[in-house]
């Protein structure tokens, strides 16, 4: 089958609209994420402005980038292998549609909001009521589209990276819909309270974040990597029967680890020891999926050395074993002890988000974008380009964050020979100054690297676009 | 019968019985029979079926 007739046979154009707004939305959250970081660094850049304050700036860079990049890279991803592994269309285009107009609306929506003072101070689902049954909507529609799509399959098994997929789209849903059981003031104010209160909300808001991690941020993405990884390598995956236990090894533990986000807290003990065991037990799967993607390149290194996409794959496949390793230990009480509430657990979180998350996306979306538009992409320099400020930015990141948070916990616990504490809490904020600094450093690497990636991807749609144009005019000519 | 089951203390240990169970069971049906096991193989080749440079299965796993 010739690329032009998958061009015509799939439902390319909701995947283009998605992998397009997928880049504008990762330049815009990443460019607030360095302004956020840079306001840290440098505090005059809060301008005494309430509207870009880093309070009010914080969810307007995590929505943008989770939902916004994240969430489009999936929803085009997902459309995408579904299509091409099922080889049938998508069911329902008009509501695939919505799903992006919807989708969009949501990113918009609740960034104004942000900006504008509404929140519910909840982590990562900071969107007041109005927005949350707007999701809701969206969300089902997906459901619809994806399973509807798979019903209509012409290939007897569902591919593995469908199941990552589809648990994906319905723990989301899950997540999404208890995680906001909320009762709104009225009916025209946007502030609402949550049915939960106490020790009881905490735990729902935190088995709502870490499975948000662990089903938007690592299951769906690992879907896009057993899909994309193989593709581009042009090797089957390792060990297929390995990526089933992997599936179902994480769909059976991911469930319990939220509590380790409360250790040391009004939560029962009991809770907390559960989180952390079942974080620990986590590790096997994780290394397993891990190894199971870098294996896939068992007889084609030399791919690493030529090809910049697969790097982009590899890295963030490494960078999926180094904070699949790093969360578990951080769950240990004692390790948690120093690390929470320290600049320790941004670093964990950007590991995974900049490192694995971010960079199997840039890698598979290179892959699929000069198929959706039948062209190459413009250059393969500026990827490589990319891939080395990604690499040196993510670095420079988290390096500076393990120092900081380190010291942060250690200053933080620190106590005189009198048993008063040895230092105020400012004289850690002072401490910190130099690797804020490093830190915003590294984000303007990842935004730099981003933006040629935006340039890169905008040339090769032109290119794509008119050749196409070219195609088109002498038949039209003959006509 | 019902009684027992309202209990948290029984209905904890009963699930975790279930799950881990069940898990377990998967395992040996993925692994088990070598039949099986090269069918299951077989799957992995899926992505390339609509492609022109189509790639069979090649030593790998």
């Amino acid at each position: 089958m010739s690329a032009t007739s998958a061009v015509d046979q799939y439902d390319y154009d909701i995947i283009k609209k998605f992998s397009v707004m997928a880049v504008v939305w990762a330049v815009v959250g990443m460019f607030v994420g360095v302004y956020i970081a840079s306001q840290l660094a440098w505090p005059f850049l809060n301008f005494d402005s309430p509207y870009i304050s880093f309070g009010r700036f914080r969810p307007v860079h995590t929505g943008a980038v989770i939902f916004g990049f994240g969430g489009s890279a999936l929803f085009a991803t997902s459309y995408y292998v579904v299509q091409r592994t099922c080889q049938t269309r998508l069911f329902a285009p008009g509501l695939a549609t919505f799903t992006f107009w919807g989708w969009q609306a949501v990113i918009v929506l609740a960034a104004l909001s942000y900006v504008m003072g509404y929140s519910q101070g909840r982590e990562y689902a900071e969107m007041e009521w109005p927005i949350d049954l707007l999701i809701l909507f969206v969300w089902v529609a997906y459901m619809v589209v994806y399973i509807g799509t798979l019903m209509n399959r012409k290939q007897p098994h569902i591919y593995v990276a469908n199941w990552f997929y589809l648990s994906f789209i319905l723990v989301t849903a899950l997540l999404h819909t208890f995680n906001n059981i909320a009762v709104p003031v009225d009916l025209f104010s946007m502030k609402s309270y949550s049915l939960f209160s106490g020790a009881q909300d905490a735990m729902t808001q935190w088995w709502y974040g870490h499975n948000a991690v662990g089903f938007f941020l690592t299951a769906a993405f690992l879907g896009m990597m057993y899909y994309f990884v193989p593709k581009h390598a042009g090797r089957p995956v390792y060990s297929y029967r390995l990526s089933i236990v992997h599936f179902w090894a994480l769909s059976f533990m991911y469930m319990w680890v939220g509590t380790h986000h409360l250790h040391w807290t009004a939560l029962p003990d009991w809770a907390s020891t559960l989180g952390a065991t079942f974080s620990i037990m986590l590790l096997l799967p994780s290394w397993g999926g891990m190894i199971n993607g870098i294996m896939t390149l068992s007889g084609a290194w030399d791919k690493l050395r030529t090809d910049p996409i697969m790097r982009f794959m590899i890295v963030a496949l490494s960078f999926y074993g180094m904070s699949t390793f790093e969360g578990p230990l951080m769950s240990l009480k004692d390790v948690n002890a120093l690390s929470h509430y320290t600049d320790w657990t941004v670093g964990h979180v950007h590991s995974g988000a900049l490192g694995w998350v971010a960079m199997i996306a840039f890698g598979s979306l290179y892959h699929m974008i000069p198929k959706l538009w039948n062209t190459q992409m413009y250059s393969v320099r500026l990827i490589n380009a990319h891939f080395w400020l990604a690499t040196i930015g993510v670095l420079l990141y988290i390096t500076a964050m393990w120092i900081s948070g380190i010291s942060q916990g250690l200053m933080w616990r620190a106590f005189d020979d009198f048993g008063n504490l040895q230092y105020s809490f400012v004289e850690s904020v002072a401490a910190m100054h130099p690797f804020y600094v490093m830190r915003a450093i590294g984000g303007m690497f990842y935004l730099t690297g981003m933006v040629l990636m935006a340039y890169n991807v905008y040339m090769t749609i032109r290119q794509g676009v008119r050749a196409a144009q070219t195609a088109a005019t002498p038949a039209t000519a003959t006509a | 019968m019902i009684e027992w089951f309202s209990h948290p203390e029984n209905t904890k240990p009963l699930g975790l019985v279930i799950f881990f169970v069940t898990f377990c069971l998967i395992v040996l049906w993925v692994y088990g029979r070598g039949k099986r096991s090269r069918k299951l193989e077989e799957h992995k080749n899926i992505p390339f079926l609509d492609d022109e440079d189509e790639v069979k299965d090649k030593p790998n796993g």
